[in-house]
């Protein structure tokens, strides 16, 4: 394989060598996992983390970056204990942030439904569904608070559904065999990203947590080899700003958008975890992305983003295609007998209901062999008629009412005339920066929460577990961990905002800035990213080769530098300018696609989110290699024209033992 | 489909702005009014016009982000959607479209069709929260909620925050914003110990800010959430309440 | 400490006072303006009504009208001095009145700060109706025509043949005149206009909502408003067509 360059962008400060990675073991990375039985590794691990004198800790200041469910959950809890918190967020307001789309629900063992559910079952279908590439402690600490983040959200007021007696309602979802998902209507995300914001803003209220909105974090400082802070530009005024601290949390989400369509927000992106990469921090399995089985297909060449609908559909909805290739009849014409219930029949066990990666691929493989339905040929029937004859078309408004909606408004069809129409889409991403137990990555006082950090759902992400893990990591984790790394700088301000450290990356942000306008080509800046996503998907989406990722990680380099000959960024830095925004972020989308890439060539194997073409079984299932890849792959950055740097983090299974999946 | 859109752009808070004219040809109706947006920018830019900057995030009607009067109406013709759910099959083939950012003194223009509406946040800091520090929660289904009372929670929680409200009332109020964040809480049972003083916090912050509700309905009408104004009555009843109550002595109890 | 929303651009920044008596801190919420403009709406409501009921009256002829007049003079008699009651009953009368304008000023001042810029292209309004927009126009034409009617009817002052306390004749003069009677007309059409909302509107600002009897909140101020409008309108409109007497 020819050597192939890295960003020709702007010089950037060069990174300042980082300490020494996390208590690096002989044969790579360290995760820090507590001694004992896994149900006490937690409860363990609590009493050994030193702790922070409550007179204390206002003394220290933790910047946290996004306002997110982790992200607002963190800064919240860290100003109730008496942290000085800074929030930094690009949105105009934190309740904006992403997670406020999340539909379904989120899990918690709360096992109210006696159906046997329990914390070992919560984790085991964790581990399981993420194809046995998540660390077990990490996610048994996660199935543990699952129960905590119920209490903690009722307590805030999040309206959960309830049943008439006045308890809590729960419902199966994505493929769990006990109904242990909590919802508020179709609007689950947004209520907990709420109950959040509210906790949050108590806190701005009282002066714990500074609030600096349309701020958006484009470079980490390091000084030393610990993160001392961040470095902003006020997306209205274009001012650069550092903001300093003993400890800076990124909580900045995921990079689905890496592949242009997905169905994350607009402004969704990689560059603050990306910066930090390129500042030392270790980015962790980048090529584990989850692809939604439940979104509504693209309609034209102009689509901007594609929306998801709540994979809960799948309780009532069946899936089908017609039999005959190119069958042009309405959907109401084609009879019983000429439908294939494509899944149904391939996992009679699981049927509708099989994980979202084999869904997907399910629905890929009948679209691929010309058996898509709609104007694009793009999608497949969800179908509720069956559920409505069954339990009448009122209970099916109750659970769907929103998203039937939606979706009528969105395509003009009436879902109770014709069925839906669906197809996967890009919609999270398990990858994202290394993290050990206490979610610090490799860079001391550097830690990394939510969708931002690779942590605990492997190589794929249960439906329903995404808004578990951003507060679990933001309201118990992170708040009973980040003492450890505080107590030993007591007494040490933060380092100030005009120490050189800062100076360098201010003046690197700066030239990044200037380097954009100055480009002046004839290109604009969604045409690099339409471009870009077009790579990604082709070549790096649904299924993946070693050729085309070969070819993708040719393509991108090119790319990428008639980005910076080519691009069109006009208007100035010192006013409100969204190309300026969009340019950075694209930027970074560029390099950080080819390490995606990289990943998923290097991991010649199909788990998951990430599926080889080589690697599958005769039935065309997923193929692991656990002898060969059971590890976390935690790439170096090594230089902006230098290959990364693979670290491995091995994965031992002590209670979970790896087994290959079956749903038939 | 063709349409002409005449857009407001403004290049900074202080300056004065003006209606700009714009052809968009090969509009197609699948595409969402944001998405047109999108075309017309790419248009902008490959002449070397600066874009339209306009507020917009999540595309699914749930951010709360888009914000755009459309032919007089906030969020356009359709009910019960945000800007970046309406889609074009809503116009005709060669409509003149005209398009302006929210109006209100507390959401200054910040650029073309984008405004600051932090004034939102400042009247959630002053009580709208639950005082229910992590850790402290007890068992979850100890409290029993009404499932009747926790769906009225939920009609007003399903808020998004766009300020459309503020943009179509006649007064420039935020009188159904308000209620709605104040009654998902003052309806339900944990959020009664600080019912009355939530009440009275929040409804003077938002009077600093905004002004006062004379019953247009004009908030319910254009809402893409279509949160009722039973809320405001509901509102300015335990407002009114809050006033008179003897906190001292009778606690939060209604 | 509230964080100053000037932060980014020059949004107003929180004018938090300092605590004040309580009837002071309770007059200067909107809220509570509104509450008070909903009592006094009340209290004009139910003035309205029985002087409608009363000059109704002139219909049954000379005497009973002027014998009606005679009586809201002795009303609570003997237990309190001639026309005291009435006086009583016209001082909270001019006090509401006076409270349904100052707070009405009050808030619409408010309502113009909120918006100092207006939208630059034609409003489309979906909900709110004519009645609701033009409130302070049609409340403006009925306080000109309160003083109006005062001048008059009560004082004379701009009544060619006023004769105290012969209400009827006093009546027929004023309504001799073709534009005064125009001029009653109009003003009662927007005295109905302005109950068709205000009536409704009071429901909303007092916190009456339920779903049992919303419905009827609307029927009702119709109603109100319909009543009062076509028994207003008839009396100029009977007199000075001459059908009657």
């Amino acid at each position: 394989m020819t050597r192939l360059h890295w960003s020709p962008g702007p010089a950037a400060a060069p990174a300042p060598p980082v300490g020494k990675a996390a208590g690096s073991a002989a044969n790579g990375l360290n995760g820090r996992i507590p001694e004992g039985p896994i149900a006490d590794k937690w409860s363990n691990h609590k009493f050994d983390v030193k702790l922070v004198n409550p007179a204390n800790k206002r003394k220290f200041r933790i910047v946290v970056v996004g306002s997110g469910l982790a992200g607002a959950s963190a800064a919240a809890t860290l100003g109730e204990l008496g942290y000085a918190v800074t929030m930094i967020t690009f949105h105009d307001s934190p309740r904006r942030a992403h997670s406020i789309a999340a539909q379904g629900g989120i899990n918690a063992a709360k096992n109210y439904r006696n159906d046997g559910d329990s914390v070992h079952r919560l984790f085991y279908d964790t581990i399981k569904g993420g194809d046995y590439r998540a660390r077990e402690a990490n996610v048994y600490r996660l199935a543990e608070l699952s129960v905590n983040i119920i209490d903690q959200c009722v307590a805030q007021g999040v309206p959960f559904a309830r049943e008439y007696g006045g308890l809590l309602d729960n419902r199966s979802f994505g493929g769990a065999q006990v109904s242990r998902t909590f919802y508020a209507r179709g609007q689950t995300g947004q209520q907990l990203l709420l109950g959040a914001y509210q906790a949050l803003a108590r806190q701005v209220h009282l002066g714990n947590v500074e609030l600096h909105e349309r701020t958006e974090m484009l470079d980490l400082v390091i000084k030393d080899g610990r993160a001392v802070g961040v470095v902003t530009r006020n997306l209205v005024s274009g001012a650069v700003r550092s903001f300093s601290g003993h400890a800076v949390v990124l909580a900045t989400g995921g990079y689905s958008n890496v592949f242009f369509l997905s169905t994350n927000a607009m402004a969704s992106n990689v560059t603050a975890i990306w910066r930090a990469h390129k500042r030392g921090a270790y980015m962790a399995n980048p090529c584990f992305t989850q692809i939604h089985p439940t979104c509504i297909p693209a309609s034209d060449d102009f689509q901007s983003k594609l929306t998801l609908m709540s994979e809960s559909l799948r309780n009532d909805g069946r899936i089908w295609v017609p039999k005959e290739f190119g069958d042009e009849r309405p959907p109401n014409q084609i009879p019983e007998e000429e439908r294939d219930y494509y899944l149904e029949r391939r996992y009679p066990a699981f049927g509708n209901l099989v994980p979202r990666d084999v869904a997907s691929r399910a629905a890929k493989h009948e679209v691929d062999a010309g058996r898509g339905v709609g104007p694009q040929k793009n999608g497949v029937y969800l179908d509720l008629s069956t559920a409505i004859a069954r339990v009448g078309r009122d209970v099916i408004d109750e659970r769907y009412d929103n998203l039937m909606q939606m979706y009528e408004r969105i395509t003009g069809e009436d879902p109770y005339v014709a069925p839906m129409r669906i197809y996967p889409a890009v919609h999270y991403t398990m990858g994202g920066l290394w993290v050990d137990y206490n979610l610090m990555s490799n860079v001391p006082g550097l830690y990394v929460l939510g969708e931002a950090n690779f942590s605990d759902h492997g190589a794929n992400r249960l439906g329903a577990s995404a808004l578990m893990q951003g507060l679990a990591d933001g309201y118990f984790i992170l708040p009973n961990t980040i003492g450890d790394g505080l107590a030993p700088l007591l007494g040490e301000d933060p380092v100030p905002t005009d120490d050189p450290a800062f100076a360098e990356v201010e003046s690197a942000v700066s030239d990044q800035v200037k380097q954009m306008l100055s480009v002046k080509g004839t290109r604009s800046v969604d045409w690099f990213h339409r471009e870009l996503g077009k790579i990604m998907w082709d070549d790096c989406g649904m299924a993946r080769s070693a050729e085309s990722l070969e070819k993708a990680i040719a393509e991108i380099p090119e790319l990428r530098s008639e980005f910076w000959r080519n691009v069109r960024v006009l208007g100035e830095n010192e006013s409100f300018n969204q190309s300026l925004e969009k340019a950075g972020r694209v930027a970074d989308f560029l390099e950080f696609g080819e390490l995606l890439c990289r990943d998923a060539l290097h991991r010649e194997e199909s788990c998951g989110g990430h599926f080889r073409v080589e690697h599958q079984t005769e039935d065309g299932e997923a193929l692991r290699h656990d002898d060969e890849f059971s590890y976390v792959a935690a790439w170096e950055h090594t230089g902006d024209h230098a290959q990364p740097a693979l670290h491995k983090e091995a994965l031992e299974f002590e209670y979970a033992h790896p087994s290959q999946r079956s749903y038939k | 489909m063709k349409v002409t859109l005449n857009v407001w752009r403004q290049r900074s808070p202080n300056d004065g702005g003006s209606f700009q004219i714009y052809e968009v040809d090969e509009v197609s109706p699948d595409m969402s009014f944001l998405e047109l947006f999108d075309v017309l920018n790419e248009q902008l830019i490959e002449k070397g016009e600066e874009p339209v900057a306009f507020d917009h995030d999540c595309r699914e009607g749930i951010c709360g982000s888009c914000s755009m009067m459309i032919n007089g109406r906030a969020h356009g013709p359709e009910s019960g959607t945000a800007t970046c759910q309406l889609h074009m099959r809503k116009f005709e083939d060669g409509a003149t479209i005209t398009v302006e950012p929210w109006r209100a003194n507390a959401f200054p223009i910040i650029k073309d069709l984008v405004v600051d509406r932090s004034a939102f946040d400042r009247i959630v800091e002053a009580g709208g929260y639950i005082t229910a520090p992590t850790g402290t929660a007890s068992e979850a289904n100890l409290i029993l909620v009404p499932k009747e009372v926790s769906d009225a929670a939920m009609d007003a929680a399903a808020c998004i925050g766009c300020g459309a409200c503020v943009a179509a009332c006649p007064n420039g109020a935020a009188q159904l914003f308000t209620a709605a964040k104040i009654q998902h809480l003052n309806l339900l049972p944990q959020g009664q110990p600080e019912r009355w003083s939530r009440v009275i916090d929040m409804v003077d912050t938002m009077e600093e800010f905004f002004g006062s509700c004379t019953n247009h309905r004009e908030c319910e009408a254009v809402c893409p959430k279509e949160i009722s104004i039973d809320f405001i009555a509901l509102m300015n009843r335990d407002y009114i309440r809050a006033q008179f109550k003897q906190r001292r002595l009778t606690g939060q109890k209604s | 400490m509230t964080k100053v929303a000037g932060d980014l651009t020059d949004a107003p920044a929180s004018t938090r006072r300092r605590p004040a008596p309580f009837v002071v801190t309770f007059y200067r919420s909107a809220i509570a303006k509104k509450w008070l403009m909903a009592i006094s709406g009340i209290i004009l409501l139910g003035y309205v009504l029985a002087h409608l009921v009363g000059n109704l009256k002139v219909f049954l002829g000379k005497d009973d009208i002027n014998h009606y007049a005679e009586w809201l003079r002795e009303l609570g008699e003997p237990a309190l001095p001639h026309e005291v009651l009435l006086w009583g009953m016209r001082i909270v009368l001019l006090g509401a009145f006076v409270i349904h304008i100052v707070a009405a000023y009050q808030l619409t001042m408010m309502n113009r700060r909120a918006r100092p810029q207006a939208y630059r292209s034609p409003r489309d309004y979906v909900a709110a109706d004519f009645a609701s927009r033009t409130m302070r126009w049609t409340g403006v034409i009925v306080l000109l025509f309160v003083i109006f009617h005062l001048l008059d009817l009560t004082f004379g002052t701009v009544n060619p043949g006023y004769e105290s306390g012969n209400v009827y004749r006093n009546m027929i003069a004023s309504f001799e005149r073709v534009p005064v009677a125009i001029a009653y007309i109009v003003a009662n059409l927007a005295l109905g206009i302005h109950i068709f909302h205000g009536a409704w509107s009071m429901f909303q600002s007092l916190g009456l909502n339920n779903p049992r009897y919303n419905a009827w909140r609307r029927y009702f101020a119709m109603g109100f408003a319909g009543a009062i409008t076509t028994g207003n309108v008839a009396i100029p409109l009977i007199i000075t067509t001459g059908i009657y007497p």
